[in-house]
C-alpha cells in the first residue's frame, strides 16, 4: 500500500541486437515465463484488495440496510442501549491522527534533513539505525510505554500544569464534560502516535533526500546560495514528491493503529471529544475492544461497517495522495 | 504490434488460469479443514485426546492450571481459549469448540434455542480497587450506594461528605475521583453491575449488563488493563477480578453487604456467597449470585458457568470432556483454591451430573455416565 513513486509502467525492451546475442533457450521461455509470474503476483494483489472490500460490505450489509447512514452522524456506540453510531470514533481518528501528523511530519523532516545535509555521514548512520530500530519496535510495546510512563506523566505533570494556566481556557485544552484527568486522552494517544510514525516519516524522507543529486545541489552553492537556500529551493522542492509519499504511510498507520491506542485513548465510546485531554476512542481501537464479544448479528455487522469506513477513508487519502504527487511532479518539472 | 499483442493476451490467460487453480487448491484444502478427521468439526482436535474450550478470562487461569494438572496425570490435552464469554458463547453455538465458558449464565429461554446445556464451574469474586496516597488495603470501606454515585458521577472527589461519613478518621485528598471501567464487554461488568442494580436501589439505573453506557470514567481493556490504569493513575478507582488486585499489588476496599455488615474481600467471604446460593431451585443454574445475605458475604461474586452442546456428535468426545469436568470438580478444589476461586460443593456436583445424564445425548442414548 505503499504510495512510494515506483515506475512500474513497461519500459523500453533490451536492444534487438543484445537479445539475438542471447542464447534461444532463455529468449523463448526466459522473458514469457517471468511476465506470467510477475502478473500473477501483481494480479493476486488486485484481487486480495477487491475481495476484501467486498467481504466488508457483504459482512457489514446487515448494518447498512438497518443504520443506512445515519450510522455516521450517531454519536454513541452503545449496543446495549441501542445506539449504534460512529462520530464518536470518527471524530478520535481524526483528532488522535492530527495531533500525530502535527508533531511527526515536521518533526522528522528536520532529523532528514539533519541526517542528509548537515552531520557527518558516520554520525548520521548511528542516528539513521537508530531510528530503524525504533521503525522495528511492535506496537504493543509502544502502548506499554505510553501506560507505564505518559499516562501518569500526562495525568500528574502536563495536564495540571495546562489546567492551571492561560492555555486551560483554550477551546481544545479546556476540559470537557467527561474529562479524567488527562492521563487517557486523545493528546496522550495522539503523542504514542506521533512516536510510533516518526521512525516511517524520517526513514523515507531521509532515502528520497539522499537521491537529490550532487550536481545540481553543487550547483545551487555554486550560485552563492546559502545552505538554507539550497535545503529549500533545491533539496526539499527535489525530495517533495517522495516526502508527500512518506507522509501518507505515516498517515495510514496512524489511522489504523490499534492495540497502542485501544491501551491509551481512555475507551469511551459515548461522545466527542471536546478537549485533547478527554477520553475518547478511535475505530480501530473500537473494533478491537468490542468485536471479542459482539454476539447479535447487528452487532457484529455494525462493527464491520465501521471497519468499511476506515477502509473507505484509507482510500480516500491513498487516491487524494495519488492525485497530489501527479500534480507536484508537473509544478516541480516531471522528475522527483 | 499485432503478434506480441496477441502474446499479450496468452501471457495473461496464463497468468489467469494460474491464480484460478491457486484459489481453487485454495478452496478444496479448507474444504478439507471443515470436515476434521474424527468428523467432529471442532479444529485441530484430530483425536479425543484433545479437549477444545474458549470463553470467558476470568477463570482461564484456573482451567489452564486444571488442564496442565489433567495432562500429567491422564494425558489429555486441553486447550482453552479466553477469549471471553460472549465470544465463548458464539464458539459453542456454532460448534466450533467442545465447549464455551462464560462469566454471564444464558436464560433458559436462550439455552433452549441453542440447544446448550449450562452448569457453574467455579465461583468467584469481584473487588473494588483504588490509588489513594496513605489509604491501606482494606481500610476504604464503601457501600453500593457509594460506588454507585461514583460510577455515574454524582460523587465526583474524594472529599465528598457522603464518603467521609463512612470512613471516620481516614484522610481522604480533596481530588477529584478518576472512575476506571472496562472497555471491552466483559463478564466482570456483567457481576459488577448486577450487584449495583441488586444493591443501590434507585441510586443505578443503568442495569445489570456486560457493556454499559457509563456516564462518566475511562475504559481499560481487560482485567489487566483496568488493574494497570488504576495503577498509573492517583485518585483512582476501579473493579477486576480478586486475583488481578491481589496479583498486582493494588489497594482493594470493604464493602457492606446485605446485612448491613462490613466486609473485607477473601476466599472465605466468597465461599459464604457461593454457599448461600440455592443451585437446586434455579432453573438451568440461572443464578446470580450477587448481594446474597449473611453477616460474612462478599456481596459481588459470580459464578462461571460451563456450556455445551445437548446433542453430543462423538460419544468418545463428550466422554473424555466430562471426565475432564468429573476430576475437576472431584479433585481440583485444591487448585482452585489456590487460585483464590471457590470451589463447587459436592452436593453441587451431584445435582450437575444428574442433569448431564439427563441432557447430554449422542443418537438417542445418554453420555453420562460412562
Amino acid at each position: 500500500m505503499s504510495t512510494l513513486d515506483i515506475d512500474v509502467r513497461p519500459q523500453a525492451g533490451p536492444p534487438r541486437g543484445a537479445a539475438k546475442a542471447a542464447p534461444r533457450g532463455h529468449r523463448r521461455f526466459g522473458d514469457p515465463v517471468f511476465r506470467v509470474v510477475a502478473l500473477v503476483c501483481g494480479l493476486s494483489v488486485a484481487i486480495a484488495m477487491f475481495t476484501l472490500a467486498g467481504v466488508l460490505i457483504y459482512n457489514s450489509w446487515t448494518a447498512i440496510g438497518e443504520l443506512g447512514l445515519s450510522f455516521l452522524t450517531t454519536v454513541a456506540w452503545s449496543p446495549n442501549g441501542g445506539s449504534y453510531g460512529a462520530l464518536a470514533a470518527l471524530a478520535g481518528t481524526a483528532m488522535t491522527t492530527v495531533v500525530a501528523m502535527v508533531i511527526a511530519v515536521p518533526l522528522a523532516l528536520v532529523i532528514a534533513l539533519l541526517l542528509t545535509e548537515l552531520v557527518p555521514p558516520r554520525v548520521a548512520r548511528v542516528i539513521g539505525t537508530g531510528i530503524e530500530m525504533l521503525a522495528a519496535i511492535p506496537s504493543i510495546i509502544f502502548g506499554m510505554w505510553g501506560l507505564f510512563v505518559l499516562v501518569p506523566f500526562m495525568q500528574e505533570r502536563v495536564a495540571p500544569l495546562v489546567m492551571d494556566s492561560w492555555l486551560g481556557e483554550l477551546p481544545l485544552l479546556r476540559p470537557g464534560p467527561m474529562f479524567q484527568g488527562g492521563g487517557f486522552s486523545i493528546l496522550t494517544a495522539g503523542l504514542v502516535l506521533a512516536v510510533m510514525v516518526l521512525p516511517f516519516i524520517t526513514a523515507f524522507s531521509r532515502d528520497v533526500l539522499l537521491m537529490v543529486p550532487r550536481v545540481t545541489k553543487e550547483a545551487g552553492y555554486g550560485m552563492g546560495s546559502t545552505t538554507w537556500e539550497v535545503l529549500r529551493k533545491i533539496s526539499l522542492r527535489y525530495a517533495l514528491s517522495g516526502i508527500v509519499g512518506a507522509t501518507f504511510i505515516g498517515l495510514g498507520r496512524a489511522l489504523g493503529e490499534t492495540m497502542a491506542v485501544a491501551y491509551l485513548v481512555g475507551g469511551s465510546f459515548l461522545s466527542v471529544p471536546q478537549s485533547l485531554f478527554d477520553p475518547g476512542t478511535t475505530i480501530a481501537s473500537l473494533i478491537a475492544l468490542q468485536f471479542n464479544e459482539a454476539t447479535t448479528k447487528l452487532d457484529i455487522s455494525a462493527l464491520i461497517y465501521m471497519g468499511l469506513i476506515l477502509f473507505a477513508i484509507t482510500m480516500v487519502f491513498q487516491v487524494l495522495a495519488q492525485i497530489w504527487l501527479r500534480r507536484a511532479r508537473r509544478t516541480t518539472g516531471g522528475r522527483a | 504490434m499485432r503478434k506480441s499483442s496477441r502474446r499479450w493476451r496468452a501471457i495473461a490467460a496464463a497468468a489467469l488460469a494460474v491464480l484460478l487453480a491457486v484459489f481453487a487448491l485454495a478452496l478444496a484444502a479448507c474444504g478439507d479443514d471443515g470436515e476434521a478427521s474424527d468428523g467432529s468439526g471442532i479444529p485441530g482436535s484430530g483425536t479425543a485426546n484433545t479437549i477444545v474450550g474458549a470463553g470467558a478470562s476470568f477463570p482461564y487461569p484456573l482451567y489452564s492450571a486444571w488442564g496442565s494438572e489433567y495432562n500429567s496425570l491422564n494425558g489429555v490435552k486441553l486447550n482453552y481459549q479466553s477469549i471471553g464469554s460472549g465470544g465463548g458463547i458464539s464458539a459453542i453455538s456454532a460448534k466450533t469448540v467442545d465447549f464455551g465458558g462464560s462469566d454471564a449464565p444464558l436464560e433458559p429461554s436462550e439455552l433452549q434455542a441453542a440447544g446448550l446445556m449450562q452448569w457453574p464451574q467455579c465461583v468467584g469474586g469481584v473487588v473494588l480497587v483504588v490509588n489513594l496516597d496513605g489509604v491501606e488495603n482494606n481500610e476504604l470501606k464503601l457501600t453500593a450506594e457509594l460506588v454507585a454515585k461514583m460510577y455515574t458521577g454524582e460523587v465526583d472527589t474524594w472529599s465528598d461528605p457522603a464518603l467521609a461519613a463512612e470512613n471516620d478518621g481516614l484522610a481522604l485528598p480533596d481530588t477529584k475521583i478518576n472512575v476506571v471501567h472496562r472497555a471491552d464487554s466483559s463478564g466482570t461488568t456483567w457481576i459488577f453491575t448486577n450487584y449495583l442494580a441488586a444493591a443501590a436501589g434507585d441510586v443505578w439505573t443503568l442495569g445489570g449488563d456486560k457493556e454499559i453506557a457509563w456516564p462518566t470514567g475511562v475504559g481499560g481493556k481487560g482485567n489487566e488493563g483496568v488493574a494497570a490504569s488504576v495503577q498509573q493513575l492517583k485518585g483512582s478507582i476501579g473493579y477486576v477480578e480478586y486475583a488481578y488486585a491481589k496479583e498486582t499489588g493494588l489497594v482493594s476496599t470493604q464493602l457492606k453487604n446485605a446485612d448491613g455488615e462490613w466486609v473485607e474481600p477473601s476466599l472465605e467471604t466468597f465461599g459464604q456467597a457461593a454457599a448461600q446460593a440455592d443451585w437446586a431451585g434455579a432453573d438451568e443454574f440461572y443464578l446470580v449470585l450477587v448481594d446474597q445475605p449473611g453477616p460474612t458475604t462478599w456481596p459481588i461474586t459470580g459464578a462461571s458457568f460451563i456450556m455445551v452442546q445437548k446433542e453430543q456428535a462423538d460419544v468418545a468426545r463428550a466422554q473424555a470432556m466430562l471426565q475432564f469436568f468429573d476430576w475437576a470438580f472431584r479433585e481440583g478444589a485444591g487448585t482452585a483454591e489456590g487460585l483464590d476461586y471457590v470451589p463447587i460443593p459436592a452436593n453441587v456436583y451431584e445435582l450437575i451430573q444428574s442433569k448431564w445424564s439427563e441432557n447430554l445425548m449422542s443418537g438417542g442414548s445418554p453420555v453420562w455416565p460412562l
